[in-house]
């Protein structure tokens, strides 16, 4: 069992946080390489995504060490706690920021651009409505319906909330049975979720001719589902961490921060899918 | 107060004995997990960033020295205000005050360190690779970006990619606040010593709890508006295009959503450090300390609700400009509220003006003039009369030099026995606030006269009316940047200085650092947190 020491925790020296500096300059500048059409682009962001791999297991490694070997007492649970809690708040206010440009757009800009003499002067006879790509836009598409794969998708993540916190009882319970298996259909259904996604966008582009230049609605719906989409794969990634390491017998009824840390992380993700489904598949 | 344990850990190399390690040379500063190391670091990057952007503006106020063209090109001169702007805000200020939360927090609230080293470490190590993303922009073709340092579309969407240099800087520098802040907040909330409740933490502490709250909440919107820049320039998208329902002045709305938010995270910790000087100088406790708090609280919360006011001229309705008039002009009630209780703790006081009081007077009467002309620019009429004129450069600056960095001179210059041990030269510390002081207002004072004359910012050349107040302006900032050399050798000489400072040099100064931690201050905090009654 964890033998919780009673001064707070200060850990030593450690080079882990340069080597992540390092991987993500590689992967910036990298980036701009590749975007700006320069050979060695995609080769120094794949060097650079190595070593921020390298840096995450050599990283969490030594917090997963240090926290098995009861080096973190009830204070630094707390903050953890404090920490996770802070960290979703800033995750919230990135998504406010593009819900806020499709509020804008919605309400705003294309009502704007379709009335009045904005309308009469720049594009004659454009007329507003949602969904819509943008006046100056020549190709059509069709827009995502909501009850078709999305209102699955709703249904696969709503479900997952539900198992993660059956697993959750699970652990508290030391019902380790439970917990994994808990746990490993959360897994299997963000990986489901992940696989509809992706089918999804296979679908907008080739059949429905919605792509990401597709004006207001695909700028709007690719970025706030791509995004959502990328913080899911995060989420299963973590889970799949916590997974494995339930499997190799860590956390105790009462001491598994990680975990909780990790099912918050993924309700928010919920939570966001949620308002995703109403104000940009529904609505 | 009980009595302290001011623990000192024997700085034993010999791994197999003590649990510590301490990697020597330039590996302390690589790995080092310590508060001070860390904020000894923000505070350096933050004055050779501050160098770094000061020459860029000797190069803008060396151009404006006379109406032509005569030293750089016009991309050049756009190049330097951009990143003249960008260096200063998130490479020299913000990271000066960040430098201060590590050094002071942990020891004005009793803790052992910050929450999370290793993270605390992080933060600052990626200060270095953003700011080199900065400054390789100015060698890609096509150069750095001359936007203006509030990277407005559509001209960061046709810039060449030295822009995508500067938002992955952006994004960089982004997460290193966010990670700096939640460390501190958490730092704040569970780290203070039994008895230290939130209402009894020093002043400073609470303004950068607040400052910390605000970078969270605003720098991932920063981010959310860089990013739409980047998929319009790469992937297609039309956030800030018509043509495809978007529109420029969108990007203006994310980007001040962020921006006015961002201007407090610069004053808030400004007003924490005034309000340690003050009261230390006078020799009385902070006059309405808890109306001060509630005071930084609302103006944080206003931050939110006036960010339109930088957007007078894009065709806002006439309510919405209502509303932001009368909504930014509330500001003026609490930021009030702190000026009165600034003046009040010197009343009566047993005043006496070293050089960090000095700074710190020249914070209150300067600070209290960029306010003022803030009042001007809140009201819609003479803001469209002054929209992109030297007026509005000259109020920022007001804010920006004279509040925030002057606060930061006070600040060094009060912490600064504590940090090394040794008294800084009074003499020198007091020639240089006057320089500053009369170099500052030489610089400034006159771009007000030139904004109202309709003199336009980020233009290199102008009208020949406008060259006497620009000449001044220009040889105010020679004075005004050769005189931070000065600074730079007063802090060197108090380093090398042998003669050691007291535990508590300033009679008035009453928090943990100087009541209960030796001078300099050990490696180590508090091991053991004091008891604060
Ligand atoms: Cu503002």
């Amino acid at each position: 069992m964890l033998s919780q020491s009673t001064s707070y925790y200060l850990p030593e020296p450690s080079h882990w946080p340069v080597v992540g500096s390092c991987a993500l300059f590689l992967m910036t500048f990298g980036g701009v390489l590749w975007m700006n059409e320069v050979t060695a682009g995609p080769w120094v962001v794949f060097a650079g995504m190595l070593t921020l791999v390298y840096m995450m297991f050599g990283w969490f490694g030594t917090v997963i060490r240090e926290s098995e070997g009861g080096k973190y007492n009830k204070q630094v649970d707390l903050s953890f706690r404090w920490s996770m809690s802070w960290f979703i708040f800033s995750e919230v206010m990135f998504f406010a920021a593009f819900f806020g440009a499709l509020f804008y757009m919605r309400v705003l800009s294309v009502p704007g651009l379709g009335s009045g003499d904005t309308m009469e002067q720049l594009w004659p006879g454009f007329v507003a409505q949602w969904p819509v790509s943008g006046p100056g836009i020549e190709e059509k598409f069709t827009s995502m319906g909501a009850w078709g794969i999305p209102a699955i998708n709703t249904l696969i993540l709503l479900t997952s909330g539900v198992t993660v916190t059956w697993a959750h009882w699970a652990l508290k319970k030391n019902n380790r049975t439970q917990l994994i298996a808990g746990l490993a259909v959360t897994v299997a259904l963000g990986i489901l979720f992940l696989t509809l996604q992706a089918y999804e966008y296979v679908h907008a582009y080739h059949e429905l001719g919605l792509t990401l230049g597709m004006g207001a609605y695909g700028a709007t719906f690719f970025m706030l589902t791509g995004f959502h989409g990328f913080h899911v794969t995060i989420g299963t990634i973590m889970l799949i961490v916590i997974l494995g390491r339930s499997i190799a017998g860590h956390f105790t009824a009462d001491h598994h921060f990680a975990f909780e840390g990790v099912s918050w992380y993924w309700h928010f993700v919920d939570v966001v899918w949620l308002l995703l489904f109403v104000l940009v598949y529904w609505l | 107060m009980s009595a302290v344990i001011g623990h000192e850990h024997d700085h034993d190399h010999d791994h197999a004995h003590g649990h510590e390690y301490h990697p020597g040379g330039l590996m302390r500063w690589v790995k080092t997990t310590n508060h001070k190391d860390i904020g000894t670091m923000y505070l350096w990057f933050s004055f050779v960033m501050f160098l770094t952007g000061g020459f860029m503006a000797m190069v803008i106020r060396a151009e404006l020295f006379k109406p032509g063209m005569q030293i750089v090109n016009p991309e050049v001169f756009n190049q330097m205000t951009t990143l003249h702007g960008l260096i200063m805000v998130f490479g020299a200020i913000m990271p000066a005050f960040v430098g201060f939360a590590n050094w002071l927090i942990p020891m004005q609230i009793g803790a052992p360190d910050m929450a999370f080293p290793r993270m605390n470490n992080w933060s600052f190590w990626l200060l270095p690779p953003a700011a080199l993303l900065l400054i390789i922009s100015l060698f890609v073709p096509g150069g750095a970006p001359g936007v203006g340092w509030t990277l407005y579309a559509p001209l960061t969407v046709q810039q060449g990619m030295g822009m995508d240099l500067t938002i992955f800087a952006v994004h960089i520098l982004g997460m290193s606040s966010i990670m700096g802040s939640i460390n501190i907040v958490t730092t704040i909330l569970n780290l203070r010593a039994p008895g230290m409740t939130l209402m009894k933490m020093p002043l400073f502490v609470w303004t950068w709890l607040i400052t910390a709250y605000l970078l969270i909440a605003v720098m991932p919107v920063f981010a959310g508006a860089v990013t739409m820049t980047l998929t319009d320039r790469h992937f297609g998208t039309h956030f800030f295009n018509a043509a495809g329902g978007g529109d420029p002045v969108l990007y203006q709305h994310i980007f001040w959503f962020f921006g006015h938010p961002e201007v407090y995270i610069i004053a808030i910790p400004a007003f924490g450090v005034v309000s340690q000087v003050i009261p230390a100088f006078s020799r009385k406790p902070l006059f309405g300390y808890t109306s001060m708090v509630y005071a930084v609280a609302s103006i944080a919360i206003l931050s939110f609700l006036v960010w339109a006011h930088h957007m007078y001229t894009t065709g806002l309705p006439v309510t919405a400009q209502l509303y932001y008039m009368y909504a930014t002009m509330l500001i003026a009630v609490p930021t009030g509220v702190k000026v009165f209780n600034w003046v009040a703790t010197m009343w009566k006081g047993s005043l006496t003006f070293e050089t960090p009081m000095l700074f710190s007077l020249g914070f209150l009467f300067l600070f209290t003039i960029g306010g003022f002309s803030g009042l001007v620019l809140s009201i819609v009429p003479v803001d469209i009369q002054l929209q992109d004129t030297y007026y509005v450069v000259a109020h920022f600056h007001y804010v920006m030099v004279a509040g925030a960095l002057f606060s930061a001179f006070a600040g060094i210059y009060f912490w600064l026995p504590k940090w090394t041990g040794h008294m800084y030269d009074e003499t020198l510390g007091k020639v240089h606030f006057w320089l500053s002081f009369i170099f500052f207002n030489m610089i400034f004072f006159v771009q007000h006269f030139l904004g109202l004359a309709g003199m336009p910012r980020r233009v290199p050349d102008y009208a020949p009316q406008f060259t006497d107040f620009n000449m001044i302006s220009s040889i105010g900032a020679f004075g005004f940047g050769l005189s931070q050399l000065l600074f730079l050798y007063v802090v060197i000489k108090t380093i090398r200085s042998h003669e050691p400072a007291p535990q508590k040099p300033w009679e008035g100064a009453d928090s943990l650092e100087w009541t209960h931690l030796p001078t300099p201050a050990p490696y180590h905090s508090f091991v053991t947190p004091p008891t604060v009654k």
